[in-house]
């Protein structure tokens, strides 16, 4: 197993209010980690820390070894390379989902015109949307406009990818056609971190869970030994929750 | 009317409700009906009220010779429409400018790095200058103090200088109205499009604001209607469009009427456009409700 990404003792403050205490993680490449816990407890916050949507307070992210958070060091390059899928899709209101994909790759990696189209396609092929390329995001399903949204973050060709409880906006009949995408996706190979409320998911698909407690990680280890043999009190009081 | 609010209507509920609705239908109909009734009737009253009353007060007479004199009207208009094409042009020729520079003032008034932050001032000491200033001001300040520089031909013509100075004052408020567009675009918008790695000016350029102009064009109408009037301004510092051909007549002919004349022809133009600003308006309520 090669690392991928390493989190080192990671502070993120919001004025008085500390969102993350000194978070450490490691992902190997292709592994899935489920982030789970209660609402505020900072899962989307790191999230987009590791995006670097905001800057940390202390400590060091590494992609490949190399720390991204060098203020020094422009932030563009990495974003691009980590993937970042919302809650409420964010799909760009004014243009049909196939230009939603095509616009940053158009913009940043420049490739000729016909190449783009084919690739574009062949990406809403592979996640079952080759007929809905011509539509916009109001158009259609909760479901599809997520996966289009992931499908737009891939178009970007990045070596990870974060979900930030990509199905939490949806109606129960849509959950399943997300999860199914992101189970796609780690048969790929690809590198991926969640956080998200489907226990019963996480527990199936993740290689490891993280369990995270106003701002720090409480307990991380694999599924079957959070779920089922938590080791700290604040572990065992959130699932008996959630469960 | 209790069935109406229910939402999981059985099946003799929704006969029931069925029956409702259309009773309700025919209920509006016949409301709506005789409201329209109403309005005629009490705008006939009103209008006969004032063809009757008003000539009945004493200086109608004098008040007619000098305001509704048909005979003006007729030697004037043909002069007047003329004059009002010089109007139309300072308009034609200013409005696409005044859109290009207010957007070009709003971006600057949002530069966000440090390195930008004289272009932010500049941006912001512009918009309290021009917005707090008369646009008359502006028009005499610019329109004489300039060519009074004595710079040549064309550079001194008060068209140049008078469309100049629309263009500054009118930019101040279609900028701050543009800023208002790009502040009323959710925050998710720009954080989707960072996270794909798009550069801060590519996220404006492509995310926002397409979002924002198209959402501040109503206002922008309302904005391009006053400065179609106030393109008349202009008249105090030399170019003889309508009002000033209007006002040259009333001297000529010693009679109002070339004034009532030259209402018409603005009227004929801001009418129509504010009722299209209103529907766009009211059109986009409903969107987004
Ligand atoms: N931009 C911000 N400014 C100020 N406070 C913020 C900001 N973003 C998040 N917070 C606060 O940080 C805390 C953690 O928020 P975060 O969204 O990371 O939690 P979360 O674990 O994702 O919760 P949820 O399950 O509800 O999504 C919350 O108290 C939130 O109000
Ligand atoms: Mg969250």
């Amino acid at each position: 197993m090669t690392l991928k990404l390493e989190l080192k003792e990671v502070y993120k403050s919001f004025g008085a209010l500390k969102v993350c205490r000194g978070i450490s993680m490691t992902v190997d490449k292709g592994q899935m980690i489920c982030l789970i816990g209660a609402s505020g407890s900072g899962k989307s916050t790191l999230l987009r820390c590791i995006n670097l949507l905001e800057e940390v307070d202390g400590g060091q992210i590494l992609l490949d070894g190399q720390d991204i958070t060098d203020p020094s060091l422009d932030p563009l390059p990495f974003r691009r390379r980590i993937g970042l899928v919302f809650q409420s899709f964010n799909l760009f209101p004014h243009m049909t989902v196939m230009e939603n994909v095509m616009l940053a790759p158009r913009r940043v990696h420049k490739p000729p015109k016909a190449q783009l189209i084919a690739e574009t396609t062949q990406l809403f092929e592979r996640f079952g949307l080759a007929d809905r390329m011509k539509y916009y995001p109001d158009q259609l399903s909760g479901g599809q406009q997520q996966r289009v949204a992931i499908i737009r973050a891939l178009a970007m060709k990045p070596e990870i990818m974060l979900f930030d409880e990509v199905t939490s906006a949806l109606d129960p009949e849509l959950v399943g056609e997300v999860l199914d995408v992101l189970r796609q996706l780690k048969s790929e190979g690809m590198t991926m971190i969640l956080a998200t409320h489907e226990m019963g998911f996480a527990r199936e698909a993740a290689d490891k869970i993280c369990f995270l407690d106003q701002g720090i990680i409480v307990e991380a280890g694999p599924p079957q030994q959070i779920f089922d043999a938590p080791k700290q009190d604040r572990t065992r009081e959130f699932l008996s929750r959630v469960l | 009317m209790s069935d109406d609010t229910d939402s999981d209507i059985t099946k003799p509920a929704a006969e029931a409700a069925g029956f409702t609705i259309a009773q309700r239908q025919e209920r509006e109909k016949r409301l709506r009906r005789r409201a329209n009734m109403i309005a005629t009737f009490s705008t006939i009253a009103v209008v006969l009220a004032i063809i009757v009353l008003v000539p009945l007060a004493p200086g109608w007479e004098k008040v007619q010779r000098s305001f509704f004199n048909g005979e003006v009207f007729l030697k004037t208009f043909p002069t007047l429409v003329k004059a009002f094409m010089l109007d139309i042009a300072i308009f034609a020729w200013s409005a696409p400018i005044i859109a290009v520079w207010a957007l070009v003032v709003a971006l600057a008034r949002d530069a966000r790095s440090p390195a930008l932050f004289p272009l932010r001032l500049f941006a912001t000491i512009y918009n309290d200058v021009f917005r707090g200033v008369p646009v008359i001001l502006i028009v005499y300040l610019i329109g004489f103090g300039i060519p009074g520089l004595g710079l040549p031909r064309p550079w001194n013509s008060p068209y140049i200088w008078g469309s100049v100075a629309l263009v500054l004052s009118y930019s101040a408020y279609v900028a701050e109205v543009y800023r208002t567009g790009i502040e009323s675009i959710h925050e998710s918008q720009r954080s989707a499009a960072k996270s794909l790695g798009l550069s801060h000016w590519d996220t404006m350029r492509y995310v926002i604001l397409p979002q924002a102009i198209r959402r501040v064009i109503p206002a922008n109408m309302n904005s391009l209607i006053s400065l179609q009037k106030d393109v008349a301004l202009l008249s105090f510092i030399g170019p003889v469009e309508l009002l000033r051909q209007a006002g040259v007549f009333k001297s000529l002919y010693a009679n109002f009427t070339p004034y009532l004349g030259a209402s018409l022809l603005f009227l004929a133009v801001t009418i129509p456009a504010t009722r299209l600003a209103d529907r766009m308006i009211a059109k986009q309520n409903r969107e987004r409700s």
